[in-house]
């Protein structure tokens, strides 16, 4: 659905503006947007994201709250009730912890609760993952909570331009979306014109970021440029990677990863997240049930340790960088001559 | 030596400055403080200027109020309902939070509070959905302006402080009432949401219904302060304390908060002490937890009881006006046992339908795998009636 406006000057954006930019545009689109969190008027967020907005659309549609996530988020459900389109800020990834119950029993199950009666379209934007040498607390990757939980739509943009149409889809969207927004490609940039996007794409998608016929790496997120200095990399050593960019774990495109994989017979998952219980096990349990005849080796999985996020100036050795993927790409033709029989 | 022996500890005593001179109280908290008992109407000389019609209205919900609850509780044991709190002895509380409210204005009710939604004006079937187990909630709560039955915790009534909040962003005056019990008081949420609504001065009005116990456990253990009301003073929000078992009294205090709240006068709490007569669910024993004369003293206390007494003061209690009450009860009862004794239609795949606005391709698969699973379910009925037939019997060899 996305289409391509008339070229328009393409300037150096950073993500942090993409996303301000999807945030001015559905308000001004729409005047039942409103914006709500800590700092986010004033002050423009701690990341300014939220920047201008009050300034734009006044106090009432950009709102500094007090400092309570529960009531932030449980006040934007009666908000929703009554019509509005809430579009909530959570500021750092730790700090949506106190709105869980919120965002569990309510969010995520009031359309399912009242047949429909009830909708939530809330969306809730949460900075998160590391790589910015944030103290404790400030570093989670918390996408398998939400994951776990039925009713709820989470998405990630990983470009420039992701960061606007997927947050316009988003705000868009009449089902509650926890919009992850990878704090450390804030300030990446990209020539991007914000006229391009003209129509909001669908949630959903993944998308291929780069072709590839020997195996496919499948990531979101702040994952995404590791993975394409990765499979840059991995020519030399006679690699020629695929990247799936998944933008939207939930719904999951079952589609494009599964027909990336037949083609390449190999595939490994990346995320920042703990492996145990992260969603690289979801991923690669789903390939095995639908491309099991068409593996070459075993799903393989490059993620965040299983431990508590770590302190800053130990983070590079827990992040997946390019080393572990090629390490683990490696492992794929180890393992795939194993499994014929070759590799003893 | 503890922090407060440390010298200097003590404000009155520093010879340190105190806050700059821009410090301000931000509101006189006397105003806001709620009276030291609670506020009662019926046997005192205030009730002389009651309005007759409203009393004998007020008789009428009590009396239906009761024989509901008594029915509910009923089909519990018949199996009808999965579980009922029951809401015996505090009816005037129900009663008056929905005689209060407009039509245009919200109900936010806890999970014991069906008694106020049905009150309001909703089908009694359709309130006990959640409790009968066919669905988690039977209306659709913008036809009727009620939230669903909230069985978590005290987590409604940010609710309802978002949309009063965003009803007056609209121009719209409309009140949202929330209901919550003592124990739900202890929760974060009735924080959050009493923070907001007075920052905001949203158009909500907050009722707790202090019925004794959060399940077994005492208010004593609930709470230090001295009554609940006494917390609306920390949020800057008048706190009213008023006899739950009054209905008049419940009805005049609840009704001049929403009217407080319609004309943008922000949010009360208020508190009804009250006492909840039956267990806590027809699932729990209440003799482990409490003595039978704490409960007969409450009993004495009834809130038909003292309603009674002044309607019959005032020659209102007619023997046809309380046998057309009852009557009117007794039909209310008997219309509710006839229909939830009917088995609800429910269709099983209703499970995947209102899950998300568009189906996602994994739930469509699932809604597939389970369409397959009843139609196997139904062809093997089909074989088995078939078995069971006396032609296929004969076939046999």
């Amino acid at each position: 659905m996305t289409t391509t406006a008339p070229a328009t000057a393409r300037k150096p954006a950073t993500m942090a503006q993409a996303l301000t930019r999807a945030l001015r545009d559905a308000m001004a689109d729409d005047p039942s947007v409103h914006v709500m969190g800590e700092d986010v008027g004033t002050l423009g967020g701690v990341f300014r994201v939220t920047d201008g907005l009050a300034k734009e659309f006044g106090e009432d549609r950009c709102t500094d709250t007090a400092l309570a996530e529960a009531g932030i988020l449980g006040t934007a459900v009666g908000m929703a009730m009554y019509g509005l389109r809430p579009v909530v800020e959570m500021q750092f990834d730790a700090f949506a912890y106190p709105a869980f119950e919120q965002l569990i029993s309510h969010v995520a199950r009031m359309r399912n609760r009242t047949r429909g009666a009830l909708t939530m379209p809330l969306t809730i934007r949460i900075p998160y993952g590391g790589g910015i040498g944030g103290v404790e607390h400030h570093s989670d990757s918390s996408e398998a909570y939400y994951l776990a939980t039925p009713g709820l739509q989470v998405v990630t943009p990983a470009t420039v331009e992701d960061a606007y149409g997927l947050l316009r889809a988003a705000i868009a969207s009449d089902d509650p979306v926890v919009f992850l927004e990878p704090k450390r490609l804030y300030w990446s940039k990209a020539d991007w014109s914000p006229d391009a996007p003209t129509e909001v794409a669908p949630l959903g998608r993944a998308r291929i970021r780069r072709r590839g016929s020997s195996a496919t790496l499948i990531t979101y997120g702040p994952s995404l440029p590791v993975c394409m200095e990765a499979a840059e990399a991995a020519g030399a050593e006679g690699w020629d990677l695929e990247v799936v960019d998944l933008r939207s774990l939930m719904p999951f495109d079952d589609e494009t990863v599964c027909a990336s994989v037949r083609r390449t017979g190999r595939a490994v998952v990346v995320h920042e997240s703990n492996g145990f219980g992260g969603p690289g096990g979801e991923i690669a349990a789903r390939i095995t049930e639908r491309c099991f005849h068409h593996l070459e080796a075993p799903v393989l999985r490059v993620a965040g340790f299983d431990i508590p996020y770590p302190p800053p100036m130990l983070e590079r050795h827990h992040l997946p960088g390019v080393d572990r993927i090629l390490d683990t790409v490696a492992r794929l033709q180890w393992e795939s001559d194993w499994t014929e029989g070759r590799g003893e | 030596m503890t922090v407060l022996e440390q010298p200097g500890s003590s404000r009155n005593k520093s010879s340190l400055a105190g806050p700059p001179p821009a410090w301000q109280p931000r509101v006189d908290p006397t105003p806001l403080l709620p009276d030291a008992e609670p506020y009662r109407l019926l046997g005192t000389d205030a009730a002389a200027r009651l309005d007759s019609g409203l009393l004998t209205r007020l008789y009428t919900e009590l009396v239906r109020g009761r024989r509901y609850n008594a029915q509910a509780t009923a089909l519990t044991r018949q199996g009808r309902l999965a579980v009922y709190p029951s809401s015996t002895g505090q009816e005037a509380c129900e009663v008056a939070a929905a005689l209060a409210l407009e039509d245009r204005d919200w109900l936010f009710p806890s999970y014991r509070d069906t008694l106020a939604a049905v009150a309001r004006g909703l089908d009694p079937v359709q309130a006990l959905t959640l409790l009968r187990g066919d669905w988690h909630n039977g209306y659709d709560p913008q036809e009727h302006r009620i939230a669903p039955l909230c069985t978590p915790l005290a987590t409604q009534l940010p609710h309802a402080v978002g949309l009063a909040h965003a009803a007056r962003l609209k121009g719209d005056e409309v009140v949202a009432l929330a209901m919550v019990g003592d124990g739900g008081t202890s929760e974060g949420d009735f924080h959050e949401a009493l923070n907001f609504a007075a920052l905001w001065q949203a158009p909500v009005v907050f009722l707790v219904q202090n019925n004794g116990f959060a399940i077994s456990v005492p208010l004593a253990k609930q709470t230090a302060a001295p009554s609940l009301a006494h917390k609306a003073v920390g949020y800057g929000m008048p706190g009213r304390l008023v006899d739950g078992n009054d209905a008049p009294a419940m009805h005049e205090v609840l009704t001049e908060a929403v009217a407080r709240a319609r004309r943008g006068g922000g949010p009360t709490l208020i508190e009804a002490v009250t006492y909840r007569i039956e267990a806590h669910t027809n699932a729990d024993d209440a003799t482990r937890y409490r003595s039978d004369a704490e409960v007969e003293t409450w009993q004495a206390h009834d809130p038909i009881a003292l309603l009674e007494r002044e309607l019959a003061a005032r020659d209102l209690l007619t023997d046809a006006f309380v046998g057309a009450t009852r009557d009117g009860a007794e039909q209310l009862a008997a219309d509710l046992r006839e229909r939830m004794n009917a088995d609800p239609e429910v269709d099983p795949m209703d499970l995947f339908t209102h899950v998300f606005a568009e189906q996602t391709s994994q739930l469509r698969a699932q809604a597939a795998q389970l369409r397959a699973e009843l139609d196997a379910e139904s062809a093997g009925h089909t074989e088995d009636a078939a078995g069971t037939d006396g032609s296929a019997e004969e076939a046999r060899p």
